[in-house]
């Protein structure tokens, strides 16, 4: 084919690739804080944060292809292993313990965090207390009933008074997309440690790393001091 | 040698461009799909399986250069890319008027060459954000030697970027697909003479006397020979107003707006 056009007029194509890749990198350095910004800008616009970029809400997070529902009437969570009265509780057994609240954010080992979420429920040290722990338990291990997903924390991270089997988010049930009935709630970790759809705690003589643990994130994942990250702890 | 073409088509991509738009094309639609069901919160409920979803991501993702990088290897696409790269002054006016895809005796009034300048800045745009989400997604996939703030910054940018490449493949789509012409010039290479000299009349005159010229039948139209005298007369005139490059019949070459 022979030259149509001559290789005469301004390299624009060039110019547009270039400027953008200033504009990508400008955004990368200034990012983290434009970010922030527009999460609380656009937070209470509500169910934009389904199509906007993090705008103010949460990220769905599914190992599984699909999870079955369960119904607060029927649900149990259930407390085995280590333990002098292995139990399962329903959630009108989980009411009638103390209920805790916490203002805390949630904060994605990503990097997305939102602020300010009231969760409401059990402290977990009150619900290891009701069925007894062995002497020689060391670890707890989470189960969700999505049938993959599993969690751990040793003993002494479970039994921090800001951690939760969470039954309330922000003033209502948790819902089924945010881990409901039951989900548990590790408020000074990253969300990957608050696991989803919790049916099962099993106390163990050692700490079984979790799902996201057996693809390469920390064991130990404190906001601030994990996987490289050296965010505020919330 | 190709066998001779049938009268009233013109040879508009080899066989190795079309691949490297059909396999790009392919890429990108993946990393598309697989974004959205990574990241709206209703599409990611339905489907779940995140750390699926994410590895035939970032493969795609990273795999989405290299058709291009493979393609630099044909002599077509390289010319092509340098069409795309230039913007002449029919460039600027096609952006700037109204009537842009006007035609006066079966030709565009604007001397438009292979590629008119929506597509230029729909092939800078795609190359500049397959550059930008390149690299942004290696810092999100490989996050270990950068600071969280590079991460976070990394992650605004990559899913911001997501909805503007989303608006713009619609938009390429959406004028590819209303135009059957055009999407026979990409699904086999050929195109009507008739619709190169609506859209493309520049192209078509130099694709037409290119055919002519390897000794094939001429079935030239006078708007054809009309064409040539005309793009010597002005090359050596030179004037400003012209396009340079562009052949184009007379009424192309005065400024637009007083044609």
């Amino acid at each position: 084919m022979s030259e149509d056009e001559r290789p005469e007029g301004s390299p624009v194509g060039r110019r547009v690739v270039l400027g953008m890749l200033g504009l990508g990198v400008a955004g990368v350095a200034v990012g983290a804080s434009v970010q922030d910004r527009v999460s609380r800008t656009l937070a209470p616009v509500g169910p934009i944060g389904d199509v906007l970029p993090a705008a103010g809400g949460f990220r769905y997070y599914s190992v599984t292809s699909g999870v079955k529902r369960h119904s607060p009437a029927t649900h149990r969570v259930t407390v085995s292993g280590l333990v002098d009265k292995p139990q399962s509780f329903g959630m009108a057994d989980l009411a009638h313990f103390p209920q805790t609240v916490l203002d805390r954010d949630f904060q994605c080992v990503t990097g997305w965090r939102v602020p300010d979420v009231r969760w409401v429920g059990v402290a977990l040290p009150d619900l290891l207390d009701a069925v007894g722990v062995s002497a020689r338990a060391r670890a707890v291990r989470f189960t969700s009933f999505d049938g993959l997903y599993t969690e751990s924390l040793t003993l002494e991270q479970a039994r921090r008074r800001d951690v939760l089997v969470a039954t309330q988010m922000d003033g209502k049930p948790v819902t089924h997309d945010h881990g409901g009935p039951t989900r548990l709630y590790v408020a000074p970790m990253y969300g990957y440690k608050s696991l989803k759809w919790l049916g099962g705690i099993e106390l163990t003589d050692r700490v079984r790393p979790g799902y996201w643990e057996g693809l390469g994130y920390d064991v130990d994942a404190w906001v601030g001091r994990s996987n490289g990250r050296g965010d505020a702890p919330t | 040698m190709r066998p001779p073409e049938p009268p009233g088509r013109l040879v508009r991509f080899t066989r190795a461009e079309r691949s490297i738009h059909h396999a790009t094309a392919l890429l990108m639609l993946v990393c598309l799909l697989t974004a959205a069901l990574l990241y709206l919160p209703p599409l990611s409920a339905l489907v779940g399986r995140r750390e699926m979803v994410k590895t035939v991501h970032v493969w795609c993702g990273f795999a989405l250069p290299v058709p291009i990088v493979l393609g630099l290897l044909s002599r077509a696409f390289r010319a092509d890319l340098r069409r795309l790269n230039r913007f002449v002054p029919a460039d600027w006016q096609w952006l700037r008027r109204g009537d842009r895809r006007a035609v006066r005796d079966g030709r565009g009034i604007l001397p438009v060459g292979k590629f008119n300048a929506g597509q230029k800045l729909n092939a800078a745009f795609m190359a500049g954000a397959i550059l930008v989400m390149l690299g942004t997604g290696e810092i999100m996939t490989f996050p270990g030697p950068w600071g969280d703030r590079w991460r976070t910054g990394s992650t605004f940018v990559h899913d911001w970027l997501f909805l503007a490449v989303l608006a713009v493949t619609a938009g390429h789509l959406w004028e590819a697909l209303r135009d059957r012409e055009a999407l026979t010039g990409m699904l086999t290479g050929r195109v009507d003479s008739g619709w190169a000299a609506r859209h493309h009349a520049s192209w078509a005159d130099a694709a037409r006397g290119s055919a002519n010229a390897g000794g094939r039948p001429a079935v030239r139209e006078a708007n054809a020979q009309l064409d040539e005298a005309g793009a010597g007369a002005g090359e050596a005139a030179a004037g400003p107003p012209g396009t340079p490059g562009e052949r184009g019949p007379e009424f192309a070459k005065r400024p637009p707006g007083t044609s």
